[in-house]
């Protein structure tokens, strides 16, 4: 049988495409790498390695809660509870551990555990109640800071303990003093959980359904695809992930502070726009994510070699970032748009 | 009259389906049978209950009584995924695809081909391109789905479905968008499949199609069954008086009250001089009578839309100049044409026009409250006794003013925007597809209204893709062409659908 055959190029070239898609995670490397240059010129020492792995290990927390942000925010929500989960699971490390006596591995499992039920719980409820992602996971974000100050209201230390000891052992990879640099174990799960979710969201179903969701949700459901697992799968990723992040801080600290990480949801948020993900879903990757936390950390470390610098600048000038982002990102979609018609 | 038991044990057997929508009835037990290998079209007007009756089957929305037999067996789907799982695949309207994600992606999203959990992604690049190369088209399929139009969008969504080798394929209003090769591509898609064994569901509001490609028809009218006949059987004329339950000699009347109809004498009420803007359309002049109905002819992309949004003040001019009611218009917008008496109702009546969640009466004072101004409330019996003149006037169904608009059909949700601007008593009514996606019976309803305003000496600009209405209702046509206007026809002689088209292919030699 002959059929004619219809032959459409693409609008904009794959090429462009690409570029267009690539514009916001390539201004954000190329600012951390003119952050990075701009303290290497200014300040001696700056250009030690230990520097760079800093970042990794006083961001790992955020740098977790951030890529579990990212699921959520590429699926189109947004999950405000993520800071408080956060410093809940430190405080039940503490209670469990200290207090209870129960031990650290089971602390640490049941920790997790919650913090993925609780990710669930409210998923259910987001996607089966229709309820708005904002308002659902802002009642995270009471409830758990006031459940952390109800456990104590004052500083739990866990240094007793010896598995809260794990951490901070770190791994050596040569001299200090010979360029080398140290990284703890911390780090590398935080690593762990940047690979990990990288290859799910490219690589697996649930990773491209989340994708497809944050692109239509009606679309996502007459296509049928499992929509309902989706939404909550990404809230379950976001409460382990801010589960995980409160076991990470309370190894780097190894005490609960019942009033930490207030606000961290925001910075996980900021982290993730300016890693080049769109607020609206659909579009951006998790190693945007990890080039936004860095930026974070990169403001922070040139505010601490100034040395007289307030450490509220950091925040100041991630505001103006975020701002000149979210322009960035309405000025390339407008621009697509327009050549789409 | 309805044929007889055909032969062939039926695929799909759908018997008494009834359907509620808090308080209104969109199907009042329908039968529906579907045989293997035949490809029967739902006939119906807007509202007639064909979109509800395949949301039915689709598993979309449950139904309230009747019984579904698939294979004999009875089935009622919870989601359109479990549709999906038993082989009824739906290829709907607007495209229901993710436009962030690849074209393969969009193929085999949900079924992705699989190395362990991992997509293999190169396979499915592969099973991709011969997908769509057994369809007849061909694409870039890493491409982003964004960056193809909505007709080959379009046909990726039908590729989909054809793929998940479905017993029972439907296809809801999926011309709509097509070009007439596009369209032809997926006539021929369609008899493939259906001599393979596919039984597939029709819905198209172009009767040429319907009657090249079905073998049975089932005609709706307000949610009840009228019958099912062999397309052979059953002459366009007589579907048409199915479908609307009167004799279809509307149209024939309104050829004949426009052309009684003379303006040449009138003064203009709009008078565009090398209007014009950068990248949309090229400067324009353009003039307007009082009472006289311009009609604006073209292909799609042509800058129809765009050059009617200047005169409407929805885009701002970046050229000429425009008179109207012979003085001249500076700082244009939507708010000071609505002032001026010019009402634009725009394309897309769902994101553009009407607020789906409040009622009928609500969306019909939305324009006169805000030419009152917002500290000014319409008395209460007076806005009842307006809407209900509109809704009898219009014929608006269901003739329920406190109805959210989202529950009525496109054709009726359409009124409700034009009974909007009536409200206001504009000088000049701008139409933009006013007709577009609804029936032969809306359709006849309101090129009557607009035939019955310029009349009364209402100007229109009227936008239409086709031309049979562009022809019947103008006095005059402005004709489009790569967003330039390219002629003006006035006479009689050359008012017709062929000159229409010689205008466009002579427009486009020329340059």
């Amino acid at each position: 049988m002959t059929t004619q055959t219809l032959t459409e190029r693409p609008a904009r070239s794959t090429l462009f495409d690409g570029l267009t898609r690539y514009v916001p995670i390539g201004a954000t490397v190329a600012l951390l790498i003119a952050l990075y240059l701009g303290g290497v010129a200014n300040y001696p020492n700056f250009d030690s390695p230990q520097v760079v792995a800093k970042l990794f290990i006083d961001n790992a927390p955020l740098l977790v809660i951030a890529v579990g942000m990212t699921f959520v925010i590429l699926s189109g929500g947004i999950d405000l509870s993520v800071g408080s989960v956060m410093a809940f699971s430190t405080m039940a490390c503490a209670w469990l551990t200290v207090d209870a006596g129960i031990p650290a591995p089971a602390a640490l499992v049941m920790v997790l555990a919650f913090g993925t039920l609780w990710g669930l719980a409210i998923g259910a409820v987001i996607h089966y109640f229709n309820v708005q992602p904002f308002i659902a996971t802002l009642v995270g974000l009471f409830l758990f800071r006031g459940l952390t100050l109800q456990i104590n209201s004052e500083d739990v230390s866990m240094r007793e303990i010896e598995f809260w000891q794990w951490g901070m052992t770190h791994v050596d990879f040569g001299e200090i003093r010979d360029g080398g640099f140290w990284l703890p174990y911390l780090s590398f799960v935080a690593f762990a959980v940047v690979i990990v979710a990288f290859v799910t969201l490219h690589y697996t179903r649930f990773g491209r359904g989340v994708y497809a969701v944050g692109g239509s949700e009606s679309s996502a459901l007459l296509m049928g695809l499992p929509v309902a697992r989706t939404k909550i799968g990404v809230y379950a990723v976001s409460g382990f992930c801010a589960a995980l992040a409160g076991v990470l801080a309370a190894f780097a600290t190894k005490s609960a502070n019942p009033l930490a990480n207030v606000g961290a949801e925001l910075d996980a948020i900021a982290a993730v726009v300016i890693g080049g993900t769109l607020l609206t879903g659909g579009a951006g990757f998790v190693l945007g994510t990890v080039a936004g936390v860095m930026v974070w950390g990169m403001l922070n470390t040139l505010i601490a070699f100034q040395g007289n610098l307030s450490s509220w600048w950091a925040r100041i000038v991630m505001g103006i970032l975020l701002l000149a982002f979210i322009l960035l990102q309405r000025v390339l979609a407008r621009s697509g748009e327009k050549r789409r018609t | 009259m309805p044929a007889t038991a055909p032969p062939g044990a039926a695929l799909v057997q759908m018997t008494g389906i009834v359907k509620d929508f808090t308080g209104v009835r969109a199907l009042d037990g329908v039968d529906f049978t579907l045989r293997p290998g035949e490809i029967h079209a739902v006939m119906g007007e807007n509202g007639a209950g064909k979109s509800t009756l395949i949301k039915v089957l689709t598993g979309v929305h449950g139904h309230d009584a009747g019984e579904i037999l698939l294979d004999g067996e009875p089935v009622r789907f919870h989601s359109p995924k479990a549709a999906q799982a038993a082989g009824i695949s739906t290829v709907y309207q607007e495209v229901n695809l993710t436009d962030n994600l690849s074209v393969a992606e969009n193929l085999f999203a949900g079924r992705e081909p699989r190395l362990g959990p991992f997509i293999n992604f190169r396979a499915m690049r592969r099973k991709a391109k011969a997908l769509l190369d057994d369809i007849g088209i061909d694409l870039n399929v890493a491409a982003p789905l964004s960056s193809y139009s909505i007709a080959m969008q379009q046909l990726v969504a039908i590729a989909r479905a054809v793929d998940i080798e479905s017993k029972v394929l439907i296809l809801d209003e999926p011309t709509s968008s097509l070009d007439r090769d596009e369209v032809e591509v997926l006539l021929g898609v369609m008899r493939r499949l259906a001599a393979d064994g596919t039984a597939m569901v029709f819905i198209s509001h172009f009767l040429d199609q319907v009657y090249e490609i079905s073998d049975r028809m089932t005609v709706l009218r307000n949610g009840t069954l009228v019958g099912e006949w062999a397309t052979a059987d059953l002459p366009q004329s007589e579907l048409i008086g199915h479908m609307l339950g009167r004799e279809a000699a509307t149209l024939e009347q309104i050829e004949r009250a426009a052309s009684a109809h003379r303006v040449e004498d009138e003064e203009p009420l709009v008078e565009a001089r090398g209007l014009g803007r950068k990248g949309s359309i090229a400067p324009y002049d353009l003039t307007v009578r009082r009472g006289e109905v311009v009609g604006l002819a073209g292909l799609l992309g042509s800058g129809r839309t765009e050059t009617v949004r200047l005169i409407a003040g929805a885009d701002r001019a970046d050229s000429g100049a425009l008179q109207f009611e012979g003085r001249r218009v500076g700082g244009h917008n939507s708010r000071t044409a609505a002032a001026r008496g010019i009402a634009f109702c725009p394309e897309n009546r769902k994101t553009e026009g009407l607020v789906g969640d409040l009622t009928v009466a609500e969306n019909m004072i939305l324009a006169m409250q805000a030419s009152r101004g917002w500290a000014r409330s319409i008395p209460v019996a007076r806005r009842d006794k307006l809407v209900a003149e509109f809704i009898e006037k219009l014929g608006i169904r269901p003739a329920d003013p406190d109805m959210p608009v989202k529950n009525l059909s496109g054709g009726n949700q359409q009124k409700v925007l034009l009974a909007r601007w009536m409200l206001i008593e504009p000088k000049l009514l701008i139409l933009d597809e006013p007709t577009r996606g609804i029936d032969v019976g809306a359709k006849a309803d309101i090129q009557r209204l607009v035939a019955e305003l310029s009349a009364d000496g209402l100007s229109v600009l009227f936008v239409s893709a086709e031309l049979d209405e562009v022809t019947r209702l103008s006095d005059r046509i402005a004709v489009l062409r790569d967003r330039e206007l390219i002629a003006v026809l006035e006479s009689e002689a050359d008012m017709t659908t062929e000159r229409i088209v010689d205008t466009i292919v002579a427009g486009g030699r020329e340059s």
